[in-house]
């Protein structure tokens, strides 16, 4: 069980830095979105299976959702759908 | 401020931070060991005094339901200010030319996430009733169910169109499952204060630990909860939606 919260814990901490280091808004909800799926692992391991729920529900798929239609929006609006990264 | 002196006093503030984090890690129990007394306290006594397997629920619903609730009305203020800073700016993006939505249209739904989606549909909405239902009974309860139920209108929405997702999606009924969901949870404590007891007082029949209909008023307030989250949720996907469908499909949506 201690090698499983270990690999857990490992796995999060890579997913965070992931979500970090990923630059572009777009790349970062869909990184942003396996964080939060990793993250309802990690409650799930350490026996939070109703946490582990609506992270997954919210974390994995609500937050990422809104980001990328916020995304979306701001793009529709910045004009003539070229690209606008830095 | 030059970069070098940002550095300079992100370095100094980092390495204090730093500091004080290790020290207050050094003072931490060890590895999965629980001292606080609370925890083993409610372990021995929650499901008798009060019928509910899911101790964590008695804590959540019960011991301390007035916390719960600000829980959930921070939900519901979220909600309503999301829908209200939206709604602000619908009029302005009707007005946006119709050149927009020919070079951003979105590709079609594949048949696989069609399939898939309509396929996973009864499911998750059962199981998200299932979770709401048996709150005081197994892990779960009106937040986690409320959530799943939202995801529902998600995959109608994935697997379909955004018009099939209003059709399912009655305004005035999510409005009101919304609402009554907020108010139920007040009302439920109310009921401490008409039966003579204090607010949110656990007045109902306990009923036998591990009998869906038990533990007094926490199915009633998982009920609620799961409304309002379920109405919340669904409100709040919407709203993301509609600003930008409405941007995407001018002709559509307005």
């Amino acid at each position: 069980m201690i090698v499983l919260e270990v690999a857990v814990f490992l796995l999060v901490a890579a997913g965070g830095t992931a979500v970090v280091l990923t630059r572009d808004p777009l790349d970062q909800a869909i990184v942003a979105s396996f964080y939060g799926l990793v993250l309802g692992i990690m409650f799930l391991v350490f026996q939070a299976p109703d946490v582990a729920l609506s992270q997954i529900a919210v974390g994995a798929v609500a937050l990422p959702l809104m980001i990328v239609l916020a995304l979306a929006k701001v793009r529709a609006l910045a004009g003539s759908g070229k690209d606008d990264r830095e | 401020m030059t970069p070098t002196l940002r550095r300079r006093v992100f370095l100094a503030a980092a390495a204090v931070a730093g500091g004080l984090l290790l020290w207050g890690l050094t003072g931490l129990p060890d590895y999965g060991v629980y001292p606080g007394p609370y925890g083993d306290v409610l372990n021995a006594v929650a499901v008798d005094e009060r019928k509910a397997t899911n101790v964590v629920a008695a804590v959540t619903f019960d011991y301390r339901g007035v916390d719960t609730m600000g829980e959930e009305y921070i939900l519901f203020a979220a909600v309503v200010g999301v829908a209200i800073v939206l709604r602000a700016q619908r009029g302005e993006t009707e007005q946006l030319p119709d050149e927009d939505a020919a070079d951003r249209r979105a590709p079609g739904t594949s048949n696989a996430v069609r399939v898939l989606g309509l396929a996973l549909l009864g499911p998750v909405v059962l199981f998200g009733i299932y979770v709401v239902a048996h709150g005081h009974l197994s892990p779960g309860g009106g937040f986690q169910g409320g959530v799943l139920l939202a995801t529902g209108a998600l995959l109608v929405y994935l697997s379909g169109e955004y018009v099939t997702l209003r059709r399912v999606r009655p305004v005035a009924l999510i409005d009101l499952a919304e609402s009554s969901g907020a108010a139920g949870y007040v009302a439920i404590g109310l009921l401490g204060l008409a039966a003579g007891g204090t607010f949110l007082e656990n007045v109902l029949p306990l009923g036998q630990p591990g009998a869906l209909l038990s533990a007094g008023t926490m199915p009633l307030i998982n009920l609620a909860v799961g409304l309002e989250v379920a109405a919340g949720f669904v409100l709040l996907i919407s709203e993301f939606l509609e600003q930008t469908l409405v941007v995407r499909r001018p002709g559509e949506v307005t």
